[in-house]
């Protein structure tokens, strides 16, 4: 078995972009459940949103770089105003539903044959990533310490991913440390209460529901980039569930939980997949081959859920305290 | 000084109440809230049907009727948390009807709740900062920029404080408010709507569930806001509460007021109490009443005992 493969694999995987996309999706998460207590299990919709958004706009439209950026924001400010104004007046559970199926129509839109000439169909759009690449002040070649390394369009997908990363931590850092985040957590443990002390509830959770959703949608963008190329079924639904996931190992109301859980996630994921297969090709493991790595991969994703919900349901980050304090 | 200014409030509010006769929807000299024809239909249950409530200013009046009576449903109404299918009420002359809950608590009418609701996984005290209002760091731009709220902030907390010493609770003002018992969560909830700095308070059960040593407390609370030159409305179920420390009475059955009064003398209303126990409950017997029972209950047994005999 070749152990250096497999950790370098992992470490490459836990500060490459998926942990980078899946950040961003987390951390917008974190903004809508971690800190007011929403239930949207509609993030992968806020990714479509930002990456079809930007594709389309330079794709289809031949519409400069920075426009296709706009676009996807607006965007996804636009899905945050659609999906809060007929549930953020009703209880949380709504809005559950209500996004679950809002992420799913997005995806059906842009997948549907009607719409091929804009969107691309089930094959998706590509061609809108020349001017990003244009900007990579990487010279083309590989660049790492030791044996991990990265190419230099990946570098440049690291780079700004990161800085996105770090920008968005430092504002959840300091709106959630302000009055403003206050109203939000107490959002979060009684609308009723907070209504009663003079805040317009409303209001506040549906500037929580935009702003997640933005940064969900910078998560998009990455996703789309990091491909130079977008297709409709990269974002089903198991991007929320992944996501939340994230959210959960690392900690949820934490500022860095969602970065540091969606390493971690990643990098795990990665260690005992290739582990796995390194297993199965050097006959170490005998009963599955190596199609069936990838399935048995996702079903331990899940049964790591199910455990860390029950012996660490605060997370990495989280405070036992505060969790007890929910059994009353 | 201080005692006299008690007294004095309180010898105040009741001069007011002096002679209004016991009628429901008797006009107050100074009313702050004034309440007319509000009806809450619940399919074809009508929970709420109150033709016309008055509620003085700077007194302290009882909201009290049996279980089921409609008074926290009326309470909903007027605060803007339930929408009232009729009626209309006036805020010191301003028309509240329609207007949503955190907007009445804007114009200085604040409530609290029956099951109290701390805020649990946030600090005692940043529960009594959320209470402060027109805060400019609650703005998400200016969030970004502590300088601009900092001082604000500051002042804030100061006031906090004082009220947290105040209910005794400064020692805690670290501690998450879902770690505080019963009693304490209620002094919280009372010190938070005082931060909104409310005309009129709205108690809905101020003392349920809490422990007899924090009744007294509580009480005494309740009293200072009236000395503080604050209006107070609370429903409650606690008679010797009741009679302590409110000013006036106002009685709710099957969701209409029946009858007000006075807090000495309204538990002896007729109308009261054919609420509380039925209208066609037994009277208490007189002496010759009994004594005519008793014999012919004698009677009905020497008649018994001779048949079998």
């Amino acid at each position: 078995m070749d152990w250096n493969l497999i950790f370098t694999r992992a470490i490459e995987a836990g500060i490459g972009t998926e942990a980078v996309i899946y950040a961003l999706a987390a951390i917008g998460l974190n903004i809508h459940f971690g800190y007011t207590g929403l239930l949207n299990f509609g993030q992968a919709g806020f990714l479509a949103v930002g990456a079809y958004g930007l594709a389309t706009t330079i794709a289809t439209f031949g519409l400069p770089f920075w426009v296709g950026i706009a676009t996807g924001i607006a965007g996804a400010v636009v899905f945050a105003l659609l999906l809060g104004i007929p549930t953020l007046r009703l209880r949380a559970d709504y809005l559950a539903i209500v996004t679950i199926a809002a992420a799913e129509i997005v995806r059906l839109v842009v997948r549907s044959v009607a719409l091929r000439d804009t969107f691309g169909g089930t094959d998706g759009l590509e061609a809108f990533s020349d001017d990003f690449y244009a900007m990579n002040p990487y010279s083309p070649g590989e660049y790492g310490i030791g044996p991990i390394g990265f190419d230099h369009r990946t570098m440049w997908v690291l780079t700004v991913g990161w800085v996105l990363v770090a920008l968005a931590c430092v504002l959840v850092y300091l709106v959630m440390n302000s009055p403003w985040g206050r109203v939000l957590k107490a959002i979060r443990e009684d609308e009723d209460a907070v209504r009663s002390l003079g805040k317009n509830v409303f209001a506040y959770k549906m500037q929580a529901l935009v702003f997640g959703g933005v940064v969900g949608a910078l998560g998009g963008f990455l996703f789309a980039l990091s491909r130079a190329a977008t297709q409709p079924d990269l974002f089903s639904t198991e991007i929320t569930f992944f996501a939340y996931t994230v959210l959960i190992l690392g900690g949820a109301a934490r500022v860095l939980g969602p970065v540091v859980g969606a390493a971690i996630f990643w990098l795990l994921l990665i260690l005992v997949k290739t582990g796995m297969e390194e297993a199965v090709n050097n006959h170490v493991i005998t009963f599955i081959s190596v199609n069936q790595v990838g399935s048995i991969n996702y079903m331990l994703v899940g049964v790591g859920l199910i455990l860390l919900l029950i012996y660490r349901p605060q997370g990495i980050f989280g405070d036992k305290r505060e969790i007890a304090l929910d059994a009353r | 000084m201080h005692a006299e200014a008690v007294t004095t409030r309180k010898a105040a509010a009741l001069a007011v109440f002096e002679g209004l006769p016991t009628e429901p929807g008797v006009p107050k000299p100074d009313p702050i809230l004034v309440i007319d024809k509000v009806v809450r239909r619940f399919g074809g249950l009508t929970a709420v049907d109150v033709e016309h409530l008055e509620i003085q200013r700077g007194s302290i009046t009882a909201l009290i009727g049996p279980n089921g009576a409609g008074k926290t449903t009326f309470f909903n109404q007027l605060t803007g948390f339930d929408t009232a299918d009729e009626g209309s009420w006036t805020f010191n002359g301003k028309q509240l009807k329609g207007m949503p809950a955190h907007r009445v608590a804007r114009q200085g009418m604040v409530r609290t709740f029956q099951l109290t609701k701390a805020l649990s996984r946030l600090t005692v005290m940043e529960n009594m900062r959320l209470g402060a209002q027109g805060q400019r760091g609650e703005n998400f731009f200016r969030a970004l920029i502590p300088g601009i709220w900092r001082r604000q902030e500051n002042e804030i907390t100061e006031r906090a404080e004082e009220l947290l010493t105040r209910f005794k609770l400064a020692a805690k003002r670290e501690d998450f408010a879902g770690s505080l018992s019963g009693g304490q969560r209620k002094l919280l909830e009372m010190a938070r709507a005082l931060m909104v700095g409310p005309e009129l308070v709205m108690l809905d059960e101020p003392m349920a569930g809490v422990n007899p040593a924090l009744t007294q407390s509580l009480l005494g609370h309740v009293k200072d806001l009236r000395e503080e030159g604050m209006t107070v409305l609370f429903v409650e179920h606690d008679m010797d509460m009741v009679r302590d420390i409110s000013d006036w009475v106002v009685v709710m059955a099957q969701g209409s007021v029946i009858a007000e009064g006075p807090p000495d003398t309204i538990m002896s209303d007729p109308r009261v109490v054919d609420a509380y126990l039925g209208a066609h409950h037994d009277a208490p017997l007189s002496a010759e009443e009994a004594e005519e029972q008793l014999q012919e209950a004698e009677a009905e047994l020497e008649s018994e005992i001779e048949e079998k005999a």
